[in-house]
């Protein structure tokens, strides 16, 4: 089952080799990684969408929440969250296409950014269903390039992903 | 005042308590070496990085304390890293150093330059490069704290030359935070009393020992549940000394080469309390018939040794010590009467053995040593036969007087490691059981005991093979003993120890064993002690790979 997970982490370079790292040498899969900064500057997020039984999900968090640069790591569950991917296409086009790809984009929200002679590319920022059915939309008119930044997510209402204030810190 | 990076660094490690470091020098720690000139910090300087590093785990084992390395840039850096990795799977608080290249040169392909933060990132709790001389005094608080708290293990720390030269206000901070970092000490409430409720419920139990009691310094609350509620304890490689072997509920190793009993137990528990031990496939054999009829109660820091390999009832994330000391407060005794005699007749029945002939056998040179040191010596191991030899036959009664690479299976870890114990507990006998293939991997180190009076007696348990192989080959690969012997190759070891103005001592019949065990303690110098084996002797009861641990070879019941 894909499990879409946000993390927070400190903002220092290396914490991306970290994470991937931890991946791969523990056999874990990545689906998408998407890494951008969080309202705080010293802190990003990453939201990482991952596939695994129960037991490897929970050895993914468990082992993400061992490593020291990691702050916060939240396992979104259904109906808890939004989620947006961004994504380009670049679809073959004809005289005679033309119209009619205009169309399939207009009907799924996506927009034109660049209209060629032979090529149009679209974009599209919207949740995963929505993202495969304009795939499969424009799939027949001969796809040439798909460019997809990795889903970001949020908790909605009060499953924010955020560092709590007051939260006890480590002393020695 | 102001100081030098270098400075800096060696006035941090003085409030961190540090005494000695086990280093190389070499192009890039430079500024750190003359710093080391005058300092009160002792330098052992080793004969190889990769002994640096052992040395300072072997430290950090023998006393609780956090173990220091140092080497320079490249391959000094890289030198380092099997003595990191060993650390790490092992759980050794150790902070290693490296000098790097100048700052600007990073990236460079300059000499000698390697990104060992790179390296060793899946191989250290955490690791630094130092990017600002100002952070430095800061990042080594933090790396000794995460080094020595929750599941210690190895933090390294990269430094490159300029910044060692670079000078800034020197302040140690007294404070640490860090966000991100926050290790659960005191154990679910709720759940320590679905444990206790379990103890005394149960009519099987078993405790299962590891490390982490080791180095949660639980042994006295491990004993007093043990004792009190008549519940028997067996141990992994790393938490033999946690319990004394000579009382009459310890089962000795469980595992692969470990006893009848102490599987038989497992495998008929109706209740397993894991302690500070992480169900590595060594212990478990085939996971999917583990300890069918048992409930496990797991009790460790680290939450993510906790359902990992095999599947928890009652886990408690927290340290050992806390947690046993409030179960004690509560648990009542289960009566384990019929259990403890079932126990006792496995044991009378199976118990560990070998030929009792007039031929010289390696156990008989363990059992001789157990004899004359009576639990008394710090013995450490390298990897193999004698190394399980050593857990089987040697009667472990203190922690921390066995000090033997378990997780990463290191040869040429035990002598080195042999040497930093003995440098932290100079009034200690400091025994290295040492096969003839493990001694050779880091024999460069008789240097740095002799030099340093570091008195370590070696004993080399000499078959002419790289015998766990060769052992493995025998029963698994038909006796096909592919580049296992040593034989024709292998050095003179009594002139060998001579030459670098240590004691050898050769042994090859068995009635001489007793004796030169007991002359090889009272000399005040290093010794090398070679004990001509029986060549083809095979460590029993075993388990062989991926079966139940019932399943033994030599082990009866099988």
């Amino acid at each position: 089952m894909k499990h879409t997970i946000s993390v927070l982490v400190e903002n220092k370079f290396g914490v991306l080799a970290r994470i991937s790292g931890l991946f791969s040498a523990r056999g874990f899969n990545i689906n998408s990684l998407a890494v951008g900064e969080t309202e705080d500057p010293s802190v990003s997020r990453m939201t990482i969408v991952s596939e695994g039984d129960e037991k490897t999900l929970q050895q993914i968090k468990k082992q993400l929440n061992k490593l020291i640069d990691i702050i916060k790591v939240v396992d979104f569950k259904e109906g808890e969250f939004i989620d947006r991917e961004l994504i380009l296409v670049k679809v073959a086009v004809t005289p005679k296409t033309r119209k009619e790809i205009l169309e399939a984009v207009d009907s799924v929200e996506a927009k034109v950014v660049n209209a060629g002679a032979k090529t149009i590319s679209v974009q599209a920022a919207a949740d995963q269903n929505a993202i495969r059915a304009m795939l499969e939309l424009l799939r027949p008119f001969g796809i040439i390039e798909v460019v997809r930044t990795g889903r970001i997510a949020m908790g909605v209402e009060d499953k924010s992903v955020i560092i709590e204030k007051g939260k006890p810190e480590v002393n020695e | 005042m102001k100081m030098p990076g270098a400075k800096i660094l060696l006035e941090s490690l003085r409030k961190e308590g540090v005494e000695v470091i086990f280093g190389y020098p070499g192009g890039q720690v430079l500024p750190i070496f003359d710093q080391l000139y005058d300092s009160p910090i002792k330098l052992i300087l080793t004969r190889h990085e990769q002994g640096a590093a052992h040395s300072a785990d072997g430290y950090a084992r023998a006393t609780g304390k956090v173990g220091v390395c140092l080497a320079t840039s490249g391959p000094g850096a890289t030198n380092l890293v099997t003595g990191i990795a060993t650390a790490y799977m092992d759980s050794i608080p150790m902070v290693a150093i490296t000098g790097q290249v100048k700052s600007f040169l990073i990236g460079n392909d300059a000499f000698q330059e390697a990104d060992i933060t790179g390296i060793t990132r899946p191989i250290t709790k955490h690791n630094y490069l130092i990017e600002d001389v100002k952070d430095l005094a800061a990042t080594i608080k933090e790396a000794f704290h995460i080094a020595r708290t929750g599941r210690p293990g190895p933090v390294l720390i990269d430094i490159p030359s300029d910044i060692q030269m670079q000078e800034t206000e020197f302040h140690y901070p007294e404070t640490i935070s860090m966000r991100g970092y926050n290790p659960t000490y005191a154990g679910h409430p709720g759940q320590i009393k679905r444990a206790v409720k379990a103890i005394e419920q149960s009519k099987r139990p078993v405790l299962y020992v590891g490390g982490g009691v080791i180095s949660s310094d639980a042994s006295e609350e491990l004993k007093e549940l043990a004792v009190k509620n008549e519940i028997p304890v067996t141990m992994t490689l790393l938490g033999l000394g946690a319990f004394p072997m000579t009382h009459k509920l310890a089962l000795g190793m469980l595992g692969m080469h470990g006893t009848a009993y102490a599987n038989h137990s497992i495998m008929e528990s109706d209740l397993i309390i894991a302690v500070g031990a992480r169900f590595d496939d060594r212990v478990t054999g085939k996971v999917d018939e583990f300890a069918p009829h048992a409930k496990v109660i797991h009790i460790d820091i680290d939450p993510a040794s906790v359902s990992k390999s095999v599947d928890v009832d009652i886990p408690i994330v927290g340290d050992a010590k806390n947690i046993l000391s409030k179960i004690n407060k509560d648990v009542k005794k289960p009566d384990t009467k019929d259990w403890l005699k079932k126990i006792e007749k496995w044991k009378t029945d199976f118990p560990l053995k070998y030929k009792q002939d007039d031929k010289l056998r390696p156990q008989y040179v363990l059992e001789q040593i157990d004899e004359v040191t009576k639990g008394k010596a710090i013995i450490c191991t390298e990897v193999g036969q004698h190394q399980m030899w050593a857990a089987q036959y040697i009667k472990y009664t203190k922690p921390r007087t066995i000090i033997s690479s378990g997780g990463l299976g290191t040869m040429g870890y035990g002598f080195p490691a042999a040497i930093g114990a003995q440098y932290g507990k100079p009034d200690s006998l400091v025994i290295d059981i040492a096969g003839d293939g493990s001694i050779q991997m880091n024999i460069q180190e008789l240097a740095t005991a002799v030099i340093n009076k570091l008195p370590v007696k070696i004993v080399i348990l000499n078959n002419c093979y790289l015998g766990m192989v060769r052992q493995w080959q025998e029963l698994f690969y038909k006796k096909r003993y592919s580049y296992t012997s040593l034989a024709g190759g292998c050095p003179d070891f009594v002139k060998l120890a001579e030459s670098y103005g240590a004691v050898g001592m050769r042994i090859v019949r068995k009635e001489d064993v007793r004796g030169a065990i007991e002359k090889a303690i009272s000399i005040d110098n290093v010794v090398v002690l070679d004990f001509h084996v029986e060549q083809e002797e095979n460590v029993f009861p075993m388990v062989p790979a991926g079966q139940a641990i019932n399943k033994m070879i030599e082990g009866g019941l099988a």
